[in-house]
């Protein structure tokens, strides 16, 4: 194919994307002890599986993204969220990789979680939705990485929440991960995130609109409960820094102050925004569930607190990346993570990316970040025998 | 430095890769843009692992395909299992860090062998700076002023010997270098090498 041709090379994706339906001869096992299934299972691809079945990429999305990684998103009509990484020539080429991207259990775009319709009551599941772990959406993962007949993905990769599943999968899964690239993550989520977490949720269950989580059956949206959960953990996915440099301390279309409770700052005005615009595309209980699997994750607690016994015998090969204005996932917690691979002798690499984007960096422009990712993917390519990338 | 390359290597980091056995496992603490563990992988076909302080440094390594961590020698060697490299490589670095002692422990208790290289300050040039012009000594080997050097914990030869014997590190081998780089043909433990090496390369072993 000639260089410079990109605009004629297609990214390869069915629009909606797929849906299965898995445990429906045998249920899956959750963490909490419960027996979970039939459910459905809603995911996207990108790019065409190889006949060895050897150049899949598995992309986990973060706790308010979904499967639409690239191209126009059906629902939004914006591009995906990874639009920046994946796509044609992009560090996860879909020219040359096979890109899924599994709605996580418990989401709300496909999926099943809480707004769906339980298939034994036919009501939807409201807060009958069983409370569900890092480790259950992985474990759903596996079922529908298993059902396409792929045996070892080539490369697991997310940011945030997706960086927990990542861990989850090369800890869980030693033998079908071949390399992972955690983000801006953490093995644990901490006193500090837990925090955020239950203000954001306080905020859900404090809206009579929220109606006991049973606002689908009322007819009514907690908007202003989800629409502050959103916006105090706007804040917390950016840095002051970059808060300062977007917004200051100007003020939203006037000269003055109305010495009132409006949105006189630009501040304020764009995080109403972000709060808005969130209640249009994501669910409530949706929110408290997979914040809550947030909040439990902690990978070395089943190994006695040890980080390296969860990641004892990793065959995967490791790239880790934190970005230095995280304070949400601060570069300590993944040097961490780092120091338990060292610990197992793992093949590792690490690098913090000078950013003052805060923990959203991960899914904006960040040339230095692109291209560490894109040196990594291509190197343990070659290694796995798919070969060099052709520009 | 005078730079002399060789092989396309640059001569200090030859000679230590001539010290490394073939298929080992390596980890070069401070390896900068990756030259010695590109050349290792390349020629020895070693496992090499690296630690590296800039950004851009372990972007460069991590797009050849070397496997490179950020941080230091002061604060990344801890977790390390004991034994888990054949040779631990500590290239121009150990005067840069907080903790030498502690570094040089680490690096004998996780490879089986470390090779180091620093510059010598009891070397001739050095004492004349100080005894004759009062002045700091700005060398080939230690070329930045003393108020923006990177160099914290400068010691002679003979310092470093007796370190080594307070953590029971075996001395391997011992090489007196050039300010190039290139041995100078004597043994680095010696009254001559403390007065006129500007730099040593030793191989070091847990006692």
């Amino acid at each position: 194919m000639p260089k410079g041709d990109h605009k004629s090379r297609q990214l390869v994706t069915n629009t909606s994307g797929f849906n299965i339906t898995l445990g429906d001869t045998q249920p899956m096992n959750l963490d909490n002890g419960a027996q979970f299934g039939p459910f459905d299972i809603a995911y996207q691809t990108y790019g065409i599986l190889n006949a060895e079945k050897s150049n899949v990429i598995l992309i986990c999305h973060a706790l308010t993204g979904d499967q639409y990684v690239a191209g126009e998103h059906p629902v939004t009509g914006r591009s995906g969220w990874w639009d920046e990484m994946v796509g044609v020539g992009k560090p996860i080429d879909t020219e040359r990789f096979f890109v899924i991207c599994i709605n996580a259990l418990g989401g709300c775009m496909g999926s099943a979680g809480p707004k769906e319709i339980d298939p034994k009551t036919n009501r939807p599941y409201g807060l009958e939705f069983p409370v569900i772990t890092i480790a259950d959406m992985v474990r759903a993962q596996k079922l529908v990485i298993e059902q396409l007949g792929i045996d070892q993905l080539f490369c697991v990769v997310g940011g945030s929440m997706g960086a927990m599943q990542v861990l989850e999968w090369a800890s869980r899964y030693k033998d079908n991960v071949f390399s992972a690239m955690p983000i801006a993550g953490a093995a644990r989520h901490t006193a500090q995130n837990i925090a955020f977490h239950e203000v954001g949720r306080q905020a859900i269950l404090a809206d009579p609109d929220w109606h006991g989580g049973n606002y689908m059956e009322h007819g009514a949206v907690p908007r202003r409960g989800l629409g502050v959960a959103r916006m105090t953990a706007h804040i917390t996915y950016l840095s002051e820094a970059a808060l300062h440099r977007k917004f200051g301390r100007n003020l939203q279309n006037r000269a003055q102050p109305s010495y009132g409770f409006d949105a006189d700052f630009q501040v304020e005005s764009y995080l109403r925004h972000q709060g808005s615009t969130f209640v249009e595309r994501f669910d409530a209980n949706s929110y408290l569930y997979i914040t809550r699997a947030m909040d439990y994750f902690d990978l070395a607690a089943e190994y006695g607190g040890s980080l390296a016994a969860a990641f004892d015998g990793v065959k995967a090969r490791f790239c880790i990346v934190s970005f230095s204005s995280d304070w949400l996932f601060p570069t300590a917690e993944n040097r961490a993570i780092v120091h338990a691979l060292n610990a197992v002798a793992a093949d590792v690499s690490f690098v913090e990316i000078e950013s003052d984007q805060g923990h959203d960096a991960f899914l904006l422009d960040e040339p230095e970040f692109r291209r560490v990712a894109k040196g990594f993917i291509d190197s343990c390519a070659e290694q796995r025998g798919l070969g060099r990338p052709d520009r | 430095m005078n730079v002399v390359m060789y092989n396309n290597i640059r001569s200090d980091l030859r000679l230590i890769a001539d010290t490394i056995l073939p298929d080992s496992r390596v980890l070069d603490v401070g390896c900068g843009d990756g030259s010695l563990l590109g050349f290792l992988k390349s020629d020895k076909r070693v496992d090499g692992r690296g630690i590296e302080l800039s950004m851009a440094g372990v972007r460069e390594c991590v797009s050849n395909g070397l496997s490179v961590i950020q941080g230091d020698a002061d604060t990344d060697l801890d977790a390390y299992p004991g034994d888990a490299f054949d040779f631990v490589v500590l290239s121009q670095t150990l005067q840069a860090t907080h903790r030498p002692r502690e570094v040089l422990e680490n690096l004998i208790r996780i490879g089986h062998r470390a090779i180091l290289s620093f510059p010598n300050f009891g070397h001739l040039g050095v004492r004349w700076s100080l005894a004759f012009d009062g002045r700091m000594p700005i060398t080939g080997n230690l070329p930045d002023n003393w108020y923006d050097t990177p160099n914290i914990h400068l010691c002679t030869i003979h310092d470093f010997l007796s370190l080594c014997e307070d953590i029971e590190a075996e001395i391997e081998e011992a090489v007196a270098l050039g300010a190039d780089g290139l041995p100078l043909g004597y043994s680095a433990c010696g009254l001559r090498a403390n007065l006129l090496a500007p730099q040593a390369m030793f191989v070091l072993r847990k006692r």
